[in-house]
């Protein structure tokens, strides 16, 4: 028995799990709910492979290739996963070779996301990873007549301990080949103290190729004959298309027209020649009557049919609220949110005979190669995906709907089709993060104590939102869409660390009302309700590194935090900002992330992705809002959906890691994320005591705050 | 669709092509000359990914007719090292890491580029306000900011 496979992983037992990988650091996390963290229906999963061939080659001059799923888009699997198999391995790094995202050429995998690459995906990787060194031991063994125990291992050259002259490379012994030898007891992974470059900041693996404008992205292909696609698109997502005459835009130098039902696509060599050609169709489509806007949508979704579902329960409400000698009532609403990566979906069909081959800016090329099968009614072989380097993912290509459009009208067109999204597409067919409400009722003792949480939250997912507090009488209900109906306009998914963005801006603005109220300063009110030790090890080191003195808000000095846990790590931040009072004009200075992670594989690279974490979580707090009416949507680009600026930016971020080296590693893309909007709306109370409950938190929310105090 | 020929110099390299003049530059550059290192982002001139300097001056590609090129000298992405040797501007990038993802990388050091020419000891508020108009989703604002100021004091006085 090699690695467990995925459905076997779904069916043990976190003990039986530990034997199979056998013991050491490697253990299995559950990811809580699956449906928030994957974009895959349980049926279309499929399994990963129990051979460690899979995952890696090892050429005759040494060169191991790493095979994985993942795809690159800018996380840094492509640096932190050669870390991890260079140290199983003994092998330099500089030795391994990526070959990534590509259906043909690597093992299963669901996706790149959830920040699960390190915290999942790297288990079975370094148990590959172990097992391959063992048997390439048992084969240099051999090979020099020297027993295993008395081999040592370094750069992939096995010598004998006492005769190091008597040497064989891992390349000899493999020479590029399939090794048809396994353990029958799995050898167990490296722990901590032998690592070598795990633990190392490692600078992206990828620099030079981005620098210098030589890394492919999708778009960036060419193929004899290819031609480009534009699509006809409906005016709302709640539109049918009634009829459509082409015949104008057929009669275009160079301009094919194909049709399949709904999908319509004009094609031509030059990219905007197509475009000019697109806006030559007439085309009739049904009425959209629904009325709901980025104004009244969250009445309409507390009015929306929903299923409940208890999240979490302890205690009793009644008890609590006879403890509590203030309750507090909030509503908390966030709009949609758009996932904004700077290169738009785009995808490359080529199809030789019954077989096709997409090029798609894909964080799932095994979904997208599912989703094209199931489309095209074919079988899985008959499909090829390649994710070259994707310009940015953040959840919104995890859905690949460029990628089904363009197999479909290369088939049509029976020559090779580009398709990119324009930007007004990228916006109108985006899975937007779902706009919600999260209704909180909460007490507080006369002594600082929560007694009483009570948590509704309406559409937004529940990751991130049962609380992180000690409270001895709480109740956190999800509402969500009932099976099968769909209350929101247009499709709806996940982005960057889903639900639990929304959640924790909620969660941390209501504790920070309740430390108002109390009295107390919103860092001791958190302390003192916490039982967490580790939540309260980052909040220490997070006050510590900042520098931070006790205040009660609002204390004009507009400093504000918020902490949470996500993807299996804890994590808080802090930031101090100014508020233009006339204005509403925010302007962060600087802020502090601290993040227990686990195992931290690439110190740099963890930095960055929290730096970035802070730096995107300013928008969706402060600027982000997609406007629509029904199932049009009106926001289209950049001019009004408001990404964060250079002058945005505080001067410092700074990042502190806990030292949790002996413990297995947990998320680093999307933690930090979730405390932007409370931090953020905590720091404005702070500077000028103005509290707004809505997301964004605009300077005209800010300013109508102001005037209700 | 008439054609014309439009001339022009592109990374040091007297060019001409036949050609629609109303093609926009971005896309020209992309499949006329694969030089794919300039990249669409909003088609608007909002982003900055296409962002290439034109007769010393940085430009948004996506927003400049072909015809509007003729007769400048052209620099891209491509053409920033020379004899295999990295710009300062690449080498800085690199050495702060100052990108993920790397789609704006390009227009960000183009820009980047336009200012340091013009500029080459900016303060880091001349950089940000330089800088305020190219769009990075994934957030290296920060360590690009550094990398444009080391990578102008390393070009000591913009003679590259």
């Amino acid at each position: 028995m090699g690695l467990a496979t995925t459905k076997d992983r779904l069916d043990l037992k976190r003990r039986d799990f530990l034997t199979l990988l056998g013991g050491g650091i490697v253990v299995y996390f559950g990811t809580g709910n699956p449906k928030e963290l994957t974009a895959m229906p349980m049926a279309q999963r499929r399994e990963l492979p129990e051979d460690y061939n899979a995952f890696l080659r090892i050429d005759l001059d040494g060169t191991v290739h790493c095979h994985t799923g993942k795809i690159e888009m800018g996380q840094g699997p492509i640096t932190s996963l050669p870390q991890q198999i260079a140290d199983e391995l003994d092998v330099t790094i500089e030795s391994v070779k990526m070959v990534m995202g590509d259906t043909l050429l690597c093992p299963y995998d669901a996706g790149t996301w959830g920040s699960l690459t390190t915290r999942e995906f790297s288990h079975y990787l370094r148990a590959a990873g172990a097992e391959a060194r063992a048997i390439l031991l048992e084969l240099g063994s051999e090979y020099l007549g020297i027993p295993v125990k008395d081999l040592q291992v370094s750069k992939g050259i096995i010598s004998g301990t006492s005769n190091p002259k008597k040497q064989v490379s891992y390349g000899e012994l493999a020479r590029g080949k399939r090794i048809e030898r396994f353990m029958d007891e799995k050898p167990e992974v490296k722990d901590h103290t032998r690592f070598h470059y795990v633990g190392q900041s490692r600078r992206h693996a990828d620099g030079l190729q981005k620098v210098t404008g030589k890394a492919v992205y999708t778009g960036d292909m060419k193929l004899p004959g290819m031609v480009y696609a534009k699509i006809l698109r409906p005016p709302s997502h709640l539109s049918k298309l009634v009829s459509v005459d082409y015949s104008e835009a057929e009669e275009m130098e160079g301009i094919e027209v194909v049709r399949d039902g709904d999908l319509v696509a004009v094609l031509h060599e030059v990219r905007e020649h197509a475009e000019v050609a697109l806006s030559k169709i007439k085309a009739e489509f049904t009425e959209d009557d629904l009325k709901v806007d980025h104004h009244t949508v969250f009445k309409y979704l507390l009015e929306a049919p929903s299923s409940s579902r208890e999240v979490a329960s302890q205690g009793n409400p009644e008890e609590g609220e006879k403890l509590s000698q203030e309750i507090i009532e909030s509503e908390f609403h966030d709009g949609y949110v758009a996932h904004s990566p700077m290169e738009p979906h785009a995808a490359l069909a080529l199809w030789e005979g019954d077989h096709v081959t997409v090029w798609a800016s894909a964080q799932s090329p095994f979904g997208a190669q599912d989703e094209i099968a199931r489309k095209m009614e074919m079988d899985l072989e008959q499909v090829r995906v390649i994710s070259p380097f994707v310009g940015g993912g953040f959840g919104g290509k995890i859905y690949h709907p460029q990628a089904v459009e363009v197999a479909r009208v290369a088939k049509l067109a029976g020559k090779p089709v580009m398709l990119i999204y324009t930007r007004e597409e990228e916006f109108f067919m985006d899975y937007f993060r779902p706009a919600a409400v999260v209704k909180i009722r909460s007490g507080i003792t006369a002594d600082g104590k929560i007694a009483l949480w009570d948590y509704r939250q309406y559409f937004a997912g529940n990751r991130g939102s049962d609380t992180i507090y000690a409270v001895p009488h709480a109740l956190t209900t999800g509402y969500s869409e009932q099976r099968g109906t769909q209350v929101h306009p247009f499709p709806t998914g996940a982005w960057r660390a889903p639900a639990n963005n929304t959640n924790t801006f909620s969660r941390e603005s209501q504790v920070d009302i309740m430390a108002a109220r109390a009295g107390v300063d919103p860092v001791r009110f958190r302390l003192d309700n916490l039982a967490d030790e580790k939540m309260i090890a980052v909040i220490d080191a997070l006050t510590e590194k900042f520098g931070y003195t006790p205040a009660v808000g609002p204390s004009g000095r507009g400093i504000g935090m918020a902490c949470g846990i996500d993807a299996g790590t804890w994590v808080a931040v802090m930031i101090e900002v100014n508020v233009d009072v006339k204005t509403g004009k925010v302007q962060p200075i600087r802020a502090v992330c601290s993040q227990d992670m686990g195992l931290c594989v690439n110190p740099q690279g963890s930095i960055i992705q929290a730096e970035g974490c802070v730096t995107m979580g300013m928008g969706y707090a402060l600027s982000e809002d997609v406007e629509f009416r029904g199932g049009d949507v009106i926001t289209s680009n950049f001019d009004t959906y408001q990404l964060p600026l250079f002058s945005w930016v505080p001067e410092t971020i700074d990042t502190v890691i806990l030292d949790r080296m002996d413990q297995p590693p947990q998320g680093g893309g999307e933690p930090a994320i979730i405390c932007m909007g409370g931090a953020l709306a905590n720091a404005i109370f702070d500077a000028c005591g103005a509290r707004v409950y809505q997301m964004p938190v605009t300077p005209e929310r800010i300013l109508e705050a102001l005037k209700k105090n | 669709m008439k054609e014309e020929l439009i001339r022009f110099t592109l990374n040091g390299k007297e060019t001409e092509i036949s050609l629609d003049p109303t093609l926009t530059l971005l896309w020209v550059l992309r499949d006329q000359f694969g030089l794919t290192g300039t990249k669409y982002g909003c088609g608007g001139g909002f982003c900055g990914a296409c962002t290439i300097i034109m007769n010393g001056e940085a430009v948004r590609s996506c927003m400049l007719p072909v015809a509007g090129a003729a007769g400048s000298q052209i620099l891209t992405i491509e053409g920033l090292s020379s004899n295999g040797k990295l710009h300062p501007l690449q080498n800085a990038f690199l050495e702060k890491d100052a990108l993920q993802c790397g789609f704006c990388t390009p227009g960000m050091i183009m820009n980047a580029y336009g200012l340091l020419i013009n500029n080459p000891e900016p303060t880091r508020k001349e950089v940000i306000e330089a800088m305020e108009e190219n769009l990075c989703r994934c957030g290296a604002h920060i360590r690009i900011i550094e990398a444009i100021q080391a990578a102008g004091k390393e070009m000591k006085g913009g003679t590259q």
